[in-house]
């Protein structure tokens, strides 16, 4: 098994140089590392420029509506728990178009990782600003520049009690890929968010802008000290820190409602199912 | 002896409306009378006026009247509210003294049931069960059939509770039995004393566990929500979970990941969240990823009468959804249809990976009538999916196969070695983004011309009763098949014939033209504005209906509205 086993033949439509080659070949080092085969994994994605990610590996792939890539994932671990559930969405996708699901699923807690490519831009759609969008930058539709402020996800996420929170670059592939190998061994819901720059309309954070910002967190940093996580998710202007963020071991959603210790649903046989016993109790 | 009586208690919310409810069906079920029954009541939990409303009869019955025999007034304002409501014999039984109602007319008695709910039980929400026993005293039903109900429904409340509804019930019931200036009603109870008592919505949720529903998933709205807690509360011994989703967005797209992974789901709700799921029946039309949706319509625009009827939704529903593809929508008109419709939408969306709607209102999610549990029994469930064994042998997947049927075999994520693409973009067979023009036309005519051709096949015919050289045929669909069943039965100033659609997409167009071909005067019977069911009927059959009796006031028909506008019709 070699990287090679995740190839899809699907011709990659993203533009030449764009970020998200370094999240698909991290993606693809990731389950590698896992052993993990093709037809065990299943990304799910919605609309977007990442949400074409799934076409580019040989896995299962679902690629929803735009925003709901995160209900159809909770479905999905739902009904087969033993499937690999990754996520790959964008942050018009994730955090704008789908908010509320973002929300709600760190609560939720499922065994899912949520890769975000964050891009502070609409790509698909032509440069309009995103949730994630620095403040003042100007585009066709925010002409005098984004007047609202920009979401910080990362804080939000700490704030929700999310287990797993980290920041990746995708042009720090293998430190990316290691992320990702960590978020899906996190048993519940692990948010990764993946600065990576668009080259066709974001004129701000760029390659360079972002390079000479991001610097990765070292051994000496605690993930399990929350009020330091806040410290680092929202560190931005001047310095840019990728790694795990924050840490926090905590029951999943499958070990709270105890459906890890039954068989997948999707293995019950449905075909014989005697209902004569309810029926008694409507007499 | 008597052949039916209808008996309404009335009163606010919070008295406990729906307890008495609960025990007085059971009581009448028991002693082997059919009824049919609903509620009806506002959108607050404390205060205001709720009524529930009980027709019992030696004969089924699949509708109410609006006139009562007996109604029992809880508070003073229901007293104005319905006494218009009583027949010529019928008798209001209120608490004059406590609401200090001078009218002394006879058909108000005097039924110091207060007084008695604190003499026996210590408090005034006793009152519900001096009432129950007073139902059973004014039908015949012996004080013991209404003793071990009130014991089932109160055990878990502790002894203490127990006792004291059972001394509340039993003042009421020897108050009025003792009353000789009381005219009881005594009817054959001749209905089978071991039949279930369901509501709609009931119906539906045990249609969906016998068709082995594994993920429902779902925001609470009336009147939809009991499906919901139904299956929670059989959730774990048959393996179901239940989501509650923080949207009705999420929801949809949560049944479509579950079965997209193989297992059956199902969502419900009403028209605001059915507006909202929109998108997500559209994707799993593109997906070809069978789902079930409920839509329990209640009155709209918007937030509409939330706790009301309506069958306004029938347009929307039909097309609901952006773009063009095959769906499939049941209207189920009884209880019973209810369930095996949940079983067969369940058959259907899985045989044609498409989604299957059940069109239903509040009218037939909150009406109880007693069912015969054979006839529930005899259902067969199969599934239409690439079986585990089938799967070792597949190679080079192609989810979307193009085949004569439209319908690709369907194979399961990671039961299969190979992997598939599945995908809300225009896709090739196998599932990658195309936007090549002659994939698309294949695919169009896969989603659309092939599977709603194969869908008309499997058409439910329409029922028919009575329409050869019928004076008038009536013709509606879901839950108005009681009120013209009856009409049609006992209707003796004039002939009249029905139909009934329980499915309404697609449209039974063939079936409908061959029916009324000969027919002379063809009203539709509608709970809504805009004559819906008539003009989807003349779009698809170009038969255009004599006129349509139409009722948008959020209330259900009842055998005596029916009866004054068949009157009112000029033919």
């Amino acid at each position: 098994m070699d990287i090679n086993t995740f190839k899809s033949n699907d011709e990659i439509a993203w533009c030449p140089g764009c970020g998200n080659f370094g999240i698909l070949n991290a993606v693809k080092k990731a389950l590698v590392k896992l052993g993990k085969l093709p037809k065990d994994v299943l990304l799910i994605s919605g609309i977007g420029q990442a949400a074409k990610l799934p076409h580019y590996v040989n896995c299962n792939c679902f690629n929803g509506l735009h925003g709901r890539a995160l209900p159809a994932a909770v479905g999905a671990k739902i009904a087969n728990r033993e499937l690999t559930v990754i996520v790959t969405t964008g942050d018009g996708d994730c955090y704008g178009e789908g908010g509320n699901h973002f929300l709600h699923n760190i609560r939720r807690n499922l065994d899912i990782t949520v890769i975000v490519h964050d891009n502070q831009i609409y790509g698909l759609t032509k440069g309009q600003a995103s949730p994630t969008t620095d403040e003042g930058y100007k585009t066709k539709v925010q002409y005098n520049g984004v007047i609202l402020e920009p979401l910080h996800p990362l804080e939000m996420a700490i704030a929700l009690g999310c287990g797993f929170v980290a920041r990746g670059y995708s042009k720090e592939s293998d430190h990316l890929s290691d992320l990702i190998l960590q978020g899906i061994s996190h048993k519940g819901f692990s948010l990764i968010d993946v600065i990576q720059p668009c080259v066709s309309y974001n004129k701000k954070n760029t390659y360079e802008w972002d390079s000479q910002r991001i610097y990765k967190l070292d051994d000496s940093y605690d993930p399990a000290d929350r009020m330091l996580a806040y410290q680092k998710a929202i560190e931005w202007d001047d310095k840019i820190p990728i790694g795990v963020i924050y840490k926090n071991e905590k029951p999943s959603y499958e070990e709270k409602s105890g459906i890890d210790k039954i068989t997948p649903f999707v293995e019950n046989n449905i075909e014989n199912i005697d209902i004569n016993e309810v029926l008694a109790d409507f007499k | 002896m008597n052949t039916e009586i209808s008996i309404r208690i009335t009163g606010q919310a919070g008295q406990g409306m729906q307890t008495i409810g609960d025990v007085i069906c059971k009581a009448c079920k028991i002693s082997g009378l059919y009824l049919f029954s609903n509620q009806d009541y506002m959108s607050r939990i404390r205060g205001g006026n709720n009524f529930f409303q009980i027709r019992i009869a030696d004969h089924p019955v699949f509708t109410l009247r609006e006139s009562c025999d007996i109604i029992i007034a809880l508070d003073k304002e229901s007293v104005n509210i319905h006494k218009n409501f009583l027949t010529d014999n019928g008798i209001l039984f209120t608490d004059k003294n406590k609401f200090q109602i001078k009218e002394s007319e006879n058909s108000i008695f005097d039924f110091p049931m207060y007084q008695i709910a604190n003499e026996y039980g210590g408090k005034d929400i006793f009152v519900n069960s001096v009432a129950s026993g007073a139902i059973c005293a004014m039908t015949d039903i012996p004080f013991d059939v209404i003793e071990k109900i009130l014991v089932s429904t109160f055990q878990k409340k502790g002894q203490e509770i127990v006792d004291a509804n059972l001394k509340a019930a039993k003042a009421g019931y020897e108050y009025v039995n003792k009353n000789t200036k009381l005219t009881k009603f005594k009817i054959d109870g001749t209905a089978d004393k071991e039949s279930l008592l369901l509501d709609g919505n009931e119906a539906i949720a045990l249609g969906a566990l016998k068709a082995g529903c594994k993920f429902y998933s779902a925001y609470p709205m009336t009147p939809s929500t009991t499906i919901m807690e139904t299956i929670c509360k059989y959730a774990k011994e048959f393996n179901v979970v239940v989501e509650q989703a923080e949207d009705e967005i999420a929801a949809i797209n949560m049944i479509i990941g579950a079965s997209f992974a193989g297992v059956r789901a199902m969502t419900g709700t009403s028209g605001g969240g059915f507006a909202l799921m929109n998108e997500g029946i559209s994707l799993a039309a593109m997906t070809e990823t069978p789902i079930v949706v409920v839509d329990g319509q209640r009155p709209a625009p918007a937030t509409g009468f939330p706790t009301r009827t309506e069958q306004a939704d029938l347009d929307f529903v039909i097309h609901a959804g952006h773009g063009e593809f095959a769906k499939a929508v049941y209207a189920p008109g009884t209880i019973e249809e209810a369930f095996f419709l949940t079983v067969k939408a369940f058959d259907i969306a899985e045989k044609y990976q498409i989604p299957v709607i059940i069109l239903t209102d509040q009218h037939l999610a909150d009406s109880v009538r007693n069912i015969n549990s054979s006839d529930l029994k005899s259902i067969k469930v199969q599934r239409h999916i690439i079986s585990k064994e089938e799967s070792i042998n597949v190679e080079n997947y192609k989810r979307y196969t193009f085949t004569e049927s439209g319908i690709s075999p369907r194979a399961i994520p990671s039961w299969i070695n190979d992997v598939m693409y599945v995908g809300s973009d225009e896709h090739t067979e196998d599932g990658h983004i195309t936007e090549d023009s002659t994939t698309r036309i294949n695919m169009v005519e896969k989603r659309f011309y092939k599977k709603m051709s194969g869908l008309r096949e499997e058409i439910i015919s329409p029922r028919s009763y009575n329409i050869n050289n019928a004076d008038i045929v009536i013709v509606g669909f879901g839950s108005t098949y009681g009120v013209m069943k009856e009409i049609a039965e006992t209707e003796r100033d004039r002939k009249v014939g029905f139909i009934h659609l329980s499915q309404v997409w697609p449209f039974p167009a063939k079936e409908i033209t061959e029916l009324l071909k000969n027919s002379k005067n063809i009203i539709t019977v509608e709970n809504n504005a805009g004559a819906q069911l008539a003009k989807l009927m003349r779009r698809e059959t170009g038969i255009a209906v004599h006129g349509s009796i139409l009722k948008y006031d959020g209330r259900p028909f009842s055998l005596d509205y029916l009866k004054m506008k068949l009157d009112q019709e000029k033919y």
